[in-house]
């Protein structure tokens, strides 16, 4: 393995994006052009106000400590991007959602305050909680809806409860007085910025494959298979120079977040966090586009093909609007996740939610490179 | 040194047995016609293609087992050119260098050294994406040779270039034997392999069918050239027009 081979083909691979116009808009200008359209649209500057999604709450809660059911509905409002209609029964809500009066509905359940109260009395006990569950329906009509409502309502009721310090800690040892969610500076576009990290990463699939099949097809892998440069010299300058895509790729999305009103919290920290799990997501798709090299017969296939793993991070795990269930299965999903706790939640790095959607995405990460490596290695050579 | 090679893709044989030994510092030729199995056999000696059967030692290196040890000695120009388009022809042949592990400002001295020899010193800084056909074939020369190999295989070298540029090419691989290197040459050029070739060896159906110097070869078969040879040994032309 020689640094000096290594060298040349990343930096022949990165004048190949630069120097090709293709190359640099699917890199460097689509993620650019979309994080600035989104911002357009959903920003501050859209002229989209706060209050702009109407959730009907279904406020079933008889429990003696009902003042916690008050305190969240007042948390919804409080953000200024939601507007609260009371509705007494879930069927009226429901009809009312179809027929598109409310965009959303959320249903507190009997048990509510006996649950946040079981809670405050034994945080360390689970077996001492009482579990119950907030019903959550959106109109699924709506894309935006879909994406933005659910991850407002979760970071309204992690803050009542928990307060603000604490938000992203499943299971925090020290619990604040009740308080109200001062998330009202955040709108949609905001909750969609760390979909957005995840989003330009995942194309590293398509950018693999098609480097690779264009290669094989124009006789070059055989090109270089003449001189004495091993196989693995030759992913590895992949691997090198799709990292620095998505380093460059990162801060590109956050220029143009940042210049569309995105002010996130931690967020020196956050970039630099943003890089580091979002390489791994790069080393996923490096993979990915390798196996995606090795089955197709010609580059324009590769692009196709990459596509079956495009979609589902895309669908799954980036900002669009998913089944929290099937999320779980995709990589991108924990990038969104920790990148929405860091800068929308300003959970600290030691949080256990960032640590852990760190350790899923290196782990699958270094795995898929690797199954991808040795793929490309037995099929994909040609 | 070849020995009894054999190439066999399913139902066809590229190569049927081939054998022959090529001395230090010679240009050899293999003079064929199109199909005849000499860009097989480039392709297993440069250690890309395995065998059948038979053995081929290149440098005292066997390619199977050794083919990293002989790509390290060795150049080669496809018969299909295969550079990156979006790269100049100076940047193509500085990157083989570098696969090459030539120091980088050796590389680049080489480089130069080349592209004047080769007559693309203008053209270097334009992306060979836009190149000619017979600039191209010159750019893949210069990749061939740019680390200086003791053994270059050059696999129709001046195939679509016009006759000053031919002209150049052969001088330019005349002065590398100079240098005491080897040359493997592959060709359908009657006129190539006489001017260039020390020994020629002539391949048909993967056979080779005859071998020696150009001279021997017209005088044993009273031939006025290399393609009258051929045509006592075959009965065919080896192509219908230059």
């Amino acid at each position: 393995m020689k640094s000096q081979r290594i060298r040349a083909l990343s930096v022949k691979d990165l004048k190949r994006v630069v120097r090709d116009p293709a190359g640099l808009f699917m890199v460097f200008v689509f993620p650019m052009v979309l994080t600035a359209a989104f911002g357009a649209a959903f920003g501050n500057s859209s002229g989209v106000g706060a209050a702009t999604y109407t959730v009907g709450f279904v406020d079933l809660d008889a429990s003696q400590n009902h003042g916690w059911a008050e305190a969240f509905r007042e948390g919804v409002e409080a953000t200024g991007a939601l507007v609260v209609a009371e509705y007494a029964d879930n069927v009226t809500a429901h009809d009312d959602l179809l027929q598109g009066v409310i965009d959303a509905i959320l249903i507190l359940p009997e048990d509510f305050g006996d649950s946040v109260e079981s809670f405050l009395a034994h945080p360390d006990d689970p077996g001492m909680w009482v579990n119950t569950t907030i019903g959550l329906a959106v109109d699924q009509g709506s894309m935006i809806v879909g994406a933005a409502v659910p991850p407002m309502i979760w970071q309204v009721l992690s803050s009542t409860l928990f307060g603000e310090a604490a938000t992203s800690r499943p299971f925090p040892l020290e619990l604040g007085t009740p308080a109200q969610v001062a998330s009202s500076h955040l709108n949609q576009f905001d909750y969609m910025v760390p979909g957005m990290f995840a989003y330009a990463a995942i194309f590293t699939a398509m950018l693999v494959a098609q480097a690779f099949a264009t290669e094989r097809e124009k006789g070059l892998l055989k090109r270089i298979s003449l001189t004495p440069t091993s196989s693995s010299e030759v992913i590895l300058s992949q691997v090198v120079t799709n990292l620095i895509l998505g380093a460059a790729q990162v801060l590109v999305v956050y220029a143009t977040a940042y210049l569309m009103g995105f002010r996130p919290m931690a967020a020196g920290v956050g970039v630099a966090y943003a890089m580091v799990i979002v390489m791994f997501l790069v080393l996923c798709n490096v993979g990915f586009g390798l196996i995606t090299a090795s089955v197709v017969k010609s580059s324009g296939a590769a692009t196709g093909v990459s596509f079956i793993f495009i979609l589902p991070q895309m669908l799954l795990g980036t900002f669009v609007p998913s089944s929290p269930g099937l999320a779980k299965f995709v990589p991108s999903y924990y990038v969104t996740d920790a990148l929405t706790s860091l800068f929308l939640r300003g959970a600290p790095l030691s949080s256990p939610v960032i640590m852990m959607d760190l350790l899923v995405v290196a782990v699958v990460g270094l795995a898929t490179v690797v199954v991808g490596i040795v793929v490309f290695q037995r099929y994909g050579r040609g | 040194m070849v020995s009894n090679l054999v190439k066999r893709y399913e139902d066809v044989t590229a190569v049927d047995g081939l054998s022959f030994e090529v001395g230090s510092g010679e240009i050899f030729g293999l003079l064929g016609p199109n199909g005849a199995g000499k860009s097989t056999t480039i392709n297993i000696l440069s250690g890309v293609l395995e065998p059948t059967e038979g053995k081929a030692v290149v440098l005292g290196y066997d390619v199977v087992s050794e083919s990293m040890t002989i790509k390290e000695r060795i150049g080669v120009c496809p018969q299909e050119p295969a550079y990156y388009p979006h790269l100049t022809g100076r940047e193509n042949i500085e990157l083989i260098a570098d696969l090459h592990l030539v120091p980088r400002e050796e590389g680049r001295r080489r480089t130069d050294a080349l592209l004047d020899l080769v007559g693309l010193g203008e053209a270097s800084s334009r992306r060979v994406g836009k190149y000619s056909g017979g600039m191209i074939r010159r750019t893949s020369l210069a990749m061939a040779l740019v680390n200086e190999p003791d053994l270059a295989f050059l696999d129709e070298p001046t195939v679509g270039m016009d006759p000053q540029s031919r002209r150049a090419t052969w001088d330019l691989i005349r002065g590398f034997k100079e240098r005491g290197r080897t040359v493997i040459l592959t060709t359908h050029y009657i006129e190539e392999a006489e001017a260039l070739a020390d020994r020629v060896g002539i391949i048909d159906h993967g056979r080779l069918i005859a071998l020696d110097t150009p001279e021997s070869l017209m005088r044993e078969h009273g031939a006025g050239n290399l393609e009258e040879v051929f045509i006592e040994l075959t009965g065919r032309r080896i192509r219908e027009e230059v």
